[in-house]
């Protein structure tokens, strides 16, 4: 308790600060160069000078710590990746000749990309399909926060709610978990879902696909709904049935916010670490680049350079979606 | 909004929809009917089966002779062979061959030539007409139905001894300044990225775009090195709460300043325009017009941002220490993950503790989440 009273004090001195800092630096340029009651020339020129600094006033606090937290740390790690564990000595490629010869991180880079082909494929597919049923029922506002739910739900509780499902006893005693419940019901032997290689990916991919088709789900409804009532008429005049309208002329219209949706879920993926961490650890070759990536920066001591290489090639792959998100924010504007 | 909806396809529609909010909901109900059940059931029976009895066998063994009394001329052993109140014996036996040879209620011979009785609460009887020997108690085999008992105990024991209830207020500690002390920063710059005109105003927009989709790894070394060097050179620990909240600020200020500026930018122009023309300045304009007409837009964000840093493991793994006083939430989860793996009452109510927050916020405020959701992700097409 006492904590959360010197956290919200401190919060309470942050915030003055910042609001001295806003308030004072406003009102020192507007001291230094006043533009009401001086003589046109003067005013003008004054309200010329404030009016350059003033956004840089206003944009300082954000640049700053966008450079320390973001900026300067990308450039940091991609200069870290070419040197040693300790970040002191140039070492060339040789972190990244490591990373191809090395077992885990192959397996890792393998997973990887499952987990990108199933997770965003899977999440916006079942997105799509609650978005198109629930709008033509009478509780599909209900149906849609009870799926949209999980959202709220931390990764590792999430974990913790599908361990459970996927808890294993031996065969012969009462099974607690439900998937095994289930299993046994019809007639099967029950297994340990996470421990068997290559097929455990899937099941961790369920956690997150459980958590992520809500927010396709919100996305592509409100896309749905935007689609200009004319087309659809036209299209049933024509005599198109439901599917036909479903396929042929609602998702070309919302093939744009499909993509919104594939790309925001793909570079969660890539980012993906809790859920395997508090599953498996890596074990049973469940290993992704995240979860190795904070591996290496702690395992031994910590090994800086190959830590950061693992995080360039998380980057590398989300780069391509980087320049496709800003092409699209700049269109954007260009059209207002 | 597509005719014939009384058609029978309209059944398959709801069934379908019904199906699916069922595999979306079950995990988590299940997850809070487990925590909320005896621990001994739960660990032998699935949550499913809550609501009914659970039935177990087991086995008694009735004290020695030393116990009997002498009652009307014969001597009595008794006693209860359950050992709790709750449940009923429907059978019961003698032998290990065959544990529920009998009925409750009804009265068996046994070797030597006393009966015994076993009710059905449980309560049994050896009657003998002579004083019984032996050094070596009767064994009673029974078969007891438990009814369903629903507990707080669980919630209890975690919040005190698991450590829990610390590292409830450890995650407020985290989570509030994280918060608010981006919205402030965020607030001021995203006017002036709408509404001020300035020399490489875009190239900023662009950068900030950009900046929202930088994986969260590329800062952890960097960040790490530099917190090191920084706590070093002051003498003061590298983990701190005051890091954290700051590292939060950092990696959440490219969300915040999008989806404000996006919402600042869509206010009418008019409305600054009459305002510089009475001679009000940038800064006034901004404290007194327009922060209040961005409200919608700062609840989303506020709610994005408590349930980034709520539910964050990663961040706080790597910037805060792991003392009682510093552990959050997840963290302590996912220790319990690996030190009470088998204890599902202690799991279930623990990852109960911590997603209690956020989907009351979430059931709460679903409004501004998904108008946040709809802002934040960059339109396409």
């Amino acid at each position: 308790m006492q904590q959360l009273i010197y956290a919200i004090l401190t919060m309470a001195a942050g915030v003055l600060a910042c609001v001295a800092y806003f308030f004072g630096t406003n009102w020192v340029l507007d001291q230094i160069f006043p533009s009401k009651g001086r003589s046109g020339a003067q005013a003008s020129k004054n309200l010329r000078i404030t009016n350059a600094i003033r956004p840089w006033l206003f944009l300082g606090p954000a640049l700053f710590a966008l450079t320390i937290y973001l900026i300067y740390p990308v450039i940091e790690s991609v200069w870290l990746a070419f040197h040693d564990r300790s970040g002191q000595n140039f070492v060339g490629v040789s972190n990244f000749v490591w990373m191809v010869n090395d077992g885990e991180f192959r397996q890792s880079i393998f997973n990887n990309f499952l987990w990108l082909l199933v997770v965003p494929a899977a999440a916006t597919f079942f997105g799509l399909i609650i978005a198109a049923l629930t709008d033509r029922i009478w509780w599909g506002n209900i149906a849609k926060t009870l799926i949209f739910m999980p959202m709220a739900i931390s990764f590792v509780g999430a974990s913790v709610i599908w361990k459970f499902i996927y808890d294993y006893r031996a065969e012969g005693s009462e099974q607690i978990g439900l998937l095994n419940g289930i299993v046994v019901a019809l007639g099967g032997s029950p297994e340990a879902w996470i421990t068997i290689p290559f097929w455990n990916n899937f099941f961790l991919m369920v956690i997150l696909i459980w958590i992520q088709t809500g927010f396709a789900m919100v996305i592509l409804s409100a896309a749905l709904r935007g689609i200009p009532e004319e087309t659809l008429e036209a299209a049933v005049i024509d005599g198109a049935n439901g599917l036909q309208i479903f396929f042929k002329i609602m998702i070309p219209q919302i093939w744009g916010t499909i993509a919104v949706v594939w790309t925001t879920i793909t570079i969660l993926v890539l980012k993906v670490f809790d859920i395997v961490l508090a599953m498996t650890n890596g074990q049973w070759q469940s290993q992704v680049l995240a979860n190795l990536m904070f591996d290496w920066m702690f395992r031994g001591g910590g090994d800086f350079g190959r830590g950061a290489a693992i995080a360039v090639v998380i980057m590398v792959l989300v780069v391509p979606i980087m320049i496709w998100n800003i092409r699209n924010a700049r269109k954007e504007m260009g059209g207002h | 909004m597509i005719g014939a909806a009384r058609s029978p396809l309209m059944w398959i529609v709801h069934a379908s929809v019904l199906l699916l909010v069922l595999i979306w909901t079950l995990p988590t109900a299940g997850l809070l009917i487990s925590s909320l059940r005896d621990k001994d059931q739960l660990a032998v029976s699935g949550w499913w089966t809550a609501l009914s009895s659970s039935t177990r066998n087991d086995v008694f063994r009735a004290p020695t002779a030393e116990a009997q009394v002498e009652r009307d001329g014969k001597f009595v052993i008794s006693g209860n062979v359950r050992d709790s109140d709750a449940g009923k014996v429907s059978a019961f036996g003698i032998s290990s061959r065959e544990p529920v040879a009998f009925k409750a209620g009804e009265t068996v011979d046994l070797a030597d030539g006393a009966k015994l009785t076993v009710q059905e609460d449980g309560s049994y009887e050896i009657v003998s007409d002579k004083s019984m020997e032996g050094a070596r108690g009767q064994r009673i085999f029974f078969t007891a139905s438990t009814p369903p008992r629903f507990t707080l105990d669980n919630y209890h024991e975690v919040l005190n001894a698991e450590g829990i209830g610390a590292s409830f207020i450890n995650s407020l500690t985290v989570a509030i300044p994280s918060t608010i002390i981006p919205i402030l920063i965020a607030a001021f710059a995203a006017y002036a990225l709408a509404w001020m005109e300035f020399p490489g105003r875009s190239l900023l927009i662009a950068v900030v775009v950009g900046l929202l989709v930088v994986p969260l790894q590329m800062s952890l070394i960097p960040l790490l090195k530099l917190y090191n060097g920084v706590g070093g050179f002051f003498g003061v620990p590298a983990k701190t709460y005051m890091g954290i909240w700051l590292a939060h600020t950092g990696f959440g200020l490219p969300l915040a300043i999008y989806l404000l500026r996006n919402y600042m930018a869509g206010l009418p122009r008019e409305i600054m325009e009459s305002a510089r023309v009475d001679g009000a300045s940038d800064f006034d304009i901004f404290v007194k017009i327009i922060l209040p007409l961005s409200f919608p837009a700062l609840a989303s964000f506020a709610i994005f941002q408590f349930l980034w840093t709520w539910n964050d493991l990663l961040v706080a793994m790597v910037f805060l220490g792991t003392g009682n006083n510093e552990l959050v939430l997840t963290g302590r989860l996912v220790n319990l993950l690996g030190s009470r793996g088998g204890n599902w009452e202690i799991l279930t109510a623990s990852a109960f503790i911590t997603i209690i927050v956020p989907l009351i916020v979430f059931f709460s405020l679903q409004r501004y989440l998904v108008r946040g959701l709809l802002a934040g992700s960059v339109k396409g097409g």
